[in-house]
């Protein structure tokens, strides 16, 4: 008895039924998602999200070169799928429409280090809420030394210095408005400041905001809004 | 095959004392072999010290970030996903290919047409790869973690693939023996299964239909799949061959090798969204993916169930083959490792381990402890008859055999402890993030230590390997065996 047949449809339905399932059917649901609008007498007065353009869409391919995505994810999580919430990395949790202009989306699939889905927020936090305690703002001088140097600012940070998106440069007259507060390896009349990668990436970590509220996810901001609008001092 | 039971072993496995004419066919076909399949055996090895080298960097620059981070194209978030990419597309696919090949033509008693072609489909994947790797490691990336290869690189090796899976099936077309044998079913599920995921997976990265999250989604669809139906066909294919041959017995139950191959076809190309489990994906399909593997579990016990009790009775046999005892302990991983992974697949145990390390051994228990023993037992069983002398040395394999077990091993364990103390330390709120990471310390460390055993294990089963394509070794006919068979050894 000839038995390819069965096998051959076999092996061909089961990829049609993988696709089909894992494939086509998400794409129906979430394959052609538009921002959110909300409009007020016909204008529209709000959009959500927007694409990001100019030097964060340059700070995104850096990210992406230097495989930032490995360590760190750009998904915020339920509460019943974490402590995402708690940590202060978002007030909600990320949906579909937050990713639509992203080619692609940084999901992320470990987490040796924080997440970084709304890192370019003043509300971003990376430890639980502690009014004795104010957290560094991260802001792009932050950005800057801790890319730099990471251990300088988290003593036992495992994250690689990303030294080669600097450049060492000599200080003629004064020093530059952008150099970093650290010794410049070569001495003391030389100066380290961001190249153009550095700029462009600090400019996309800041960018990166996504707790704007959507209508299909309920956001936890109702709960705390004073505490995240004083900008957290040095 | 309910009603032919006998009938599809009747060439395969445990053939009772073949005759001579049958010998000189299975030489022939053998013979017609040996080009290509040295070719992707040659290759893949050449990629695994690659692939050893370069994961020994990523997990050092894991407890010592310092480590090579002034060279941009050894940064970790580089180094990463080219080891993975050389781990998966240069060494195990290569090795699955040469193995899927040459089981093909002995099992359809085929002789290998036109395999000049088929060398050069293999030098267009390496071309193809190498590229691709050279490209990665100078930050040149779609960004898109699965498959992270553009275009032209992916391109390459699409051409490649898909002429081996052409030559895969026109065997199988081809082919003398009535009913194909198990691991014949299997190898052409997976043959046909690679090509298919493979370039919809990169074909969809670059369909303007395709937005945002999905994305992600084909991506961790293909990726997963070339581990559940590629790897997995293949290993098994030679699991359920090289077992039965070398012990010299039938499999145990032919039908439940059956139902357990069409279980895995059906479900195992549905079980991949467990990797965005959590994520900005529709609930149902991550749901749809957690009943998949839980069906699985179908072929698990089958499989299971069918390969040990095959093995009752000749257990002594891991004592004397090398090919056994490389198989068998792939088997075990194989079945160790499916069961962890529905496991983890359930949401609970999920939202827990999702962006640890325990995922990364899952993988690993996979690609490693299964797939690439078998590739190891199968390399052991094939070569000799290829190149036609014997392994040269009984205690290089041995020490492959521990270094690839305990190194291995060690690797896993740490992984998969670490992941778990990483995802309960994450999941106490109070926990500040950067004490987390400080304390996973010496889970890093411990991962180095055991890269370094299974490092020396591979390195000596590459030096084995290049002896025997210079053709040094033991006269041809003896299999060389730990101990002749009758003499119980020291373990």
């Amino acid at each position: 008895m000839n038995r390819s047949l069965p096998l051959f449809a076999g092996v061909i339905g089961s990829f049609a039924l993988s696709v089909v399932a894992i494939v086509l059917m998400p794409k129906a649901q979430i394959g052609a998602l538009q921002p959110q609008t909300t409009e007020d007498e016909g204008k529209i007065t709000d959009i959500f999200p927007i694409e990001n353009l100019g030097i964060a869409a340059k700070g995104r391919e850096v990210y992406a070169s230097n495989g930032c995505y490995y360590c760190h994810s750009q998904q915020v999580r339920d509460p019943q799928n974490g402590t995402d919430l708690d940590r202060g990395w978002g007030e909600r949790r990320t949906v579909a429409r937050d990713y639509i202009f992203e080619s692609a989306p940084f999901l992320g699939s470990a987490r040796f280090g924080p997440d970084l889905a709304n890192v370019g927020s003043a509300k971003w936090r990376n430890e639980p809420e502690d009014e004795a305690r104010k957290p560094a703002r991260r802001d792009a001088a932050w950005h800057f030394l801790h890319l730099y140097d990471p251990r300088a600012v988290i003593t036992q940070s495992i994250m690689p210095p990303y030294r080669y998106l600097f450049e060492e440069r000599k200080i003629s007259g004064q020093r530059s408005a952008d150099a970093l507060p650290v010794a410049a390896p070569k001495g003391a009349d030389y100066e380290i400041v961001p190249g153009a990668d550095a700029k462009a990436l600090v400019g996309y970590l800041l960018s990166l905001d996504r707790s704007h509220p959507l209508k299909e996810v309920k956001s936890a901001a109702a709960a705390a809004p004073a505490a995240a609008a004083a900008p957290a001092a040095q | 095959m309910t009603a032919a039971a006998p009938a599809p072993i009747a060439h395969a496995p445990a053939a009772a004392a073949p005759n001579r004419k049958l010998a000189i066919e299975r030489a022939k076909i053998d013979a017609s072999t040996t080009g290509p399949v040295l070719f992707f055996f040659g290759s893949a090895v050449l990629w695994l010290l690659a692939a050893t080298a370069l994961g020994l960097i990523a997990s050092i620059q894991l407890h010592s970030p310092q480590f090579l981070a002034d060279c941009p194209f050894l940064t970790y978030g580089r180094v990463w996903p080219a080891y993975q990419h050389t781990m998966l597309y240069g060494w195990a696919s290569q090795a699955g290919i040469g193995v899927g090949l040459w089981l093909l033509s002995r099992l359809c008693r085929v002789e290998m047409k036109l395999s000049g072609i088929l060398m050069i489909a293999g030098l267009f994947w390496n071309i193809g790869l190498t590229f691709g790797v050279v490209q990665l490691l100078s930050g040149v990336t779609s960004g898109v973690v699965g498959m992270e290869l553009r275009g032209g690189a992916a391109g390459i090796m699409f051409i490649g693939y898909g002429v081996v899976a052409l030559w895969a099936a026109m065997i199988f077309g081809l082919r003398r023996q009535g009913p194909a044998y198990i691991s014949v079913w299997y190898l052409l599920a997976a043959f046909l299964w690679l090509p298919w995921a493979f370039g919809l997976g990169y074909l969809a990265q670059q369909m303007p239909g395709v937005q945002g999250v999905m994305k992600n989604v084909v991506a961790a669809w293909a990726s997963h799949s070339l581990i559940t139906m590629w790897i997995t066909g293949v290993g098994l294919a030679a699991a359920y061959y090289l077992i039965p041959k070398v012990i010299n017995r039938p499999i145990y139950s032919y039908n439940l090798a059956t139902i357990g191959f069409w279980s895995w076809l059906v479900f195992g190309g549905l079980t991949s969204m467990v990797r965005l489990s959590g994520g900005p994906v529709p609930a149902w399909l991550v749901t749809l993916s957690i009943a998949a593997h839980i069906l699985l579990i179908v072929q698990i016990v089958t499989v299971t169930a069918n390969l040990v009790l095959t093995m009752q009775d000749q257990y002594h046999m891991v004592y004397h083959s090398p090919t056994i005892r490389f198989t068998f302990f792939g088997a075990i991983a194989f079945s160790t490792a499916s069961v962890l992974s529905l496991l983890a697949s359930l949401r609970s145990v999920d939202a827990m381990l999702h962006f640890t390390d325990a995922t990364t051994a899952l993988d690993m228990m996979f690609t490693y402890a299964f797939f690439s023993m078998v590739m190891f037992g199968a390399i052991y069983y094939i070569m000799p008859r290829l190149v036609g002398c014997e392994w040269l040395s009984s205690s290089m394999i041995s020490l492959h055999f521990w270094g690839a077990a305990y190194g291995g091993g060690t690797v896993i364990l740490v992984l998969l402890f670490g992941g778990i103390y990483h995802g309960a330390t994450m999941g106490d709120p109070e926990a500040l993030f950067s004490q987390v990471i400080e304390s996973y310390y010496p889970f890093h460390v411990g991962r180095t230590l055991g890269l370094i055993i299974l490092s020396m294990g591979q390195v000596i089963f590459a030096l084995h390997f290049l002896l025997m394509l210079l053709r040094i070794g033991q006269p041809g006919g003896q299999a060389t065996l730990f101990a002749p068979i009758g003499v119980e050894p020291h373990p």
